[in-house]
């Protein structure tokens, strides 16, 4: 369990993270979403008692990080943004060095060593110095130091930042398949992530949380939630007037004249039985019919652009 | 806690050897050590079988290379983000300074190790005290530690290479000369009690009497004393900086 309560830190006049609060349970990955700069990698600095805060508590699995940091750290596992990492050492050297931090000796180091390396994937690697190791690489080091003790919590500061998609599509999986008793905070501003990894999501900009909910309850939030994406064959001249005039439809966007439409339902209604009734009245050829879940980077634009906007009032 | 550092010390000299860097400084080291002592220090010329000649360089042989080694401890890890990563494992921040100055400090010793063809030279050629000499090596070694304490602290501050560098020599820089008649002279006006202190923090002169093999507790309480200080010192630079 962590628990972080009226989080803030003040950097001179600068104020990164403004009374932040939560809670994470065991089992959850959490997504920390949100604008560079809006304070996700410096509350993770303070979860992992690299900063002290200006203020507020933090409390993992009972320890007090700002007392106990080093108690702490040893139940936290921490991808720092960057991967940071000894370039001029060996990979099987500087998991050897974290290993040895980790109070692991003999044959259990290098049994532990050797499943965190099977696990990322780094044989291939293993004997090479790490800043001769591409982008990829590098993260899945810092990673696989992550992960060498089995943490309790995991903190991955944008773990799949620079990636291709086969390795974005890796260290998800691994995410994925890590047990259901720890907790992974993980923070990102690539949103699709957010769906297919977190089981939960705070939206934090300009250091204050604004949203605090599971990926398909923000995605309900988006004014695309349950949209629906009409193409029709060919066009139709009074299709956009039908449409427009179905009953519980907020509102029509034409993307292609008269042929291919977005819906936008009132309050995220299902339109689908009407919209079906009205096909099938009319006979349109129809290409394609897509429901929307609800675009999060709708959402998230939509609630970063509102938490901005009285400064830019002023 | 004693693995903790040693974890951190074993680290520290793998990455020293990692790369040229180590090797090129010994190297260097121990030819200036050599061109000072028998050019310089015109020891076939004095005709005497001790190491004073050798001794008598090394202040200045530190004042430069201790801050090269030193400015390596905290400076590139602040640059790189690793402190990051130091400072989010379960190491405290006084096993760290700790960890990376004794290592510093035993790369230093191995340099100094690696002067013993000096010894040899003066024991084929006459017949020197060698517990003499030994006292000037164990108090150079303690010296040492004194520049790369004042090192570690100067690295703490900036992620500067450089800086740190040319902060740590004028630091040392300070130490060494304030027993110099020529500083002691600005202190005329002081009581006596004050005079006797600052001329006391020099290096030089805390090492003279070590080289010539004098082994004055009061000498090695010093240099111990500073060592204790300056690391303290780095802490403390250390956790302002957490606090920020």
């Amino acid at each position: 369990m962590i628990r972080v309560d009226t989080l803030t830190k003040q950097f001179g006049e600068f104020t990164a993270v403004n009374q932040l609060s939560f809670t994470v349970a065991p089992g959850e990955v959490l997504g920390f979403l949100g604008p560079n700069g809006a304070g996700k990698s410096t509350t993770m600095k303070m979860l992992t008692g690299f900063l002290q805060p200006s203020a507020g508590q933090i409390t993992i699995e009972g320890i007090n990080v700002l007392t106990d940091a080093q108690q702490a750290q040893a139940i936290i596992g921490y991808l720092p943004e960057g991967a940071p990492a000894y370039g001029e050492m060996t990979v099987a050297a500087f998991l050897g060095f974290i290993a040895d931090v980790r109070g692991y000796r003999g044959s259990e180091k290098q049994q532990r060593i050797d499943t965190v390396v099977a696990q990322v994937e780094l044989q291939a690697v293993l004997h090479k110095r790490i800043e001769t190791l591409s982008k990829g690489f590098t993260r899945r080091v810092g990673l696989a130091q992550a992960l060498i003790h089995d943490p309790k919590v995991l903190i991955l500061d944008e773990p799949t930042d620079g990636l291709d998609p086969n390795q974005k599509h890796q260290v998800r999986e691994l995410i994925k398949g890590l047990a259901a008793d720890k907790i992974v905070i993980i923070s990102t501003h690539i949103l699709e992530e957010v769906s297919a990894v977190c089981s939960r999501a705070l939206i934090i900009a300009d250091g204050r949380l604004l949203l605090d909910g599971k990926p398909h309850e923000l995605e309900a939030q988006s004014r695309y939630h349950n949209a629906i994406l009409i193409e029709l064959e060919s066009e139709q001249e009074d299709a956009l007037d039908t449409l427009r005039s179905l009953e519980g439809v907020a509102s029509v966007d034409e993307l292609e004249e008269n042929r291919c439409f977005m819906l936008f339902p009132q309050g995220g209604k299902l339109l689908m039985r009407e919209v079906v009734r009205v096909l099938d009245e009319k006979q349109w050829p129809v290409e394609n019919l897509h429901v929307e879940k609800g675009r999060l980077d709708d959402v998230f634009r939509q609630v970063t652009h509102e938490a901005s906007a009285p400064v830019a009032a002023v | 806690m004693n693995s903790m550092i040693n974890s951190v010390i074993k680290r520290e000299l793998y990455s020293y050897f990692a790369t040229p860097v180590a090797y090129v400084f010994i190297l260097m080291f121990l030819v200036l050590a050599g061109v000072f002592t028998f050019y310089l220090g015109h020891f076939y010329e004095r005709g005497q079988a001790d190491l004073a000649a050798f001794f008598n360089f090394h202040p200045w042989l530190y004042l430069f290379f201790m801050p090269a080694i030193a400015m390596g401890l905290w400076s590139p890890e602040r640059q790189l983000g690793t402190i990051e990563l130091l400072m989010t494992l379960p190491i405290s921040q006084w096993q760290a300074v700790v960890g990376k100055f004794v290592a510093a400090w035993l790369f230093a010793g191995l340099a100094l190790v690696m002067t013993f063809p000096i010894w040899l030279t003066v024991a084929y050629l006459g017949d020197p005290d060698n517990g003499v000499i030994l006292a000037g090596y164990v108090g150079s070694w303690l010296m040492a530690g004194s520049f790369l304490a004042i090192g570690s602290c100067m690295s703490v501050l900036t992620k500067n290479q450089i800086i740190a560098f040319i902060l740590t020599v004028v630091v040392c820089f300070i130490f060494m000369v304030s027993g110099v008649p020529m500083v002691l002279d600005a202190f005329a006006w002081a009581p006596q009690w004050l005079i006797d202190f600052v001329a006391g923090l020099s290096f030089l002169t805390r090492f003279e009497a070590i080289s010539r093999g004098v082994i004055d507790l009061r000498d090695l309480v010093y240099f111990a004393a500073m060592i204790g200080l300056w690391l303290y010192l780095t802490q403390w630079a250390l956790q302002r900086s957490k606090h920020q």
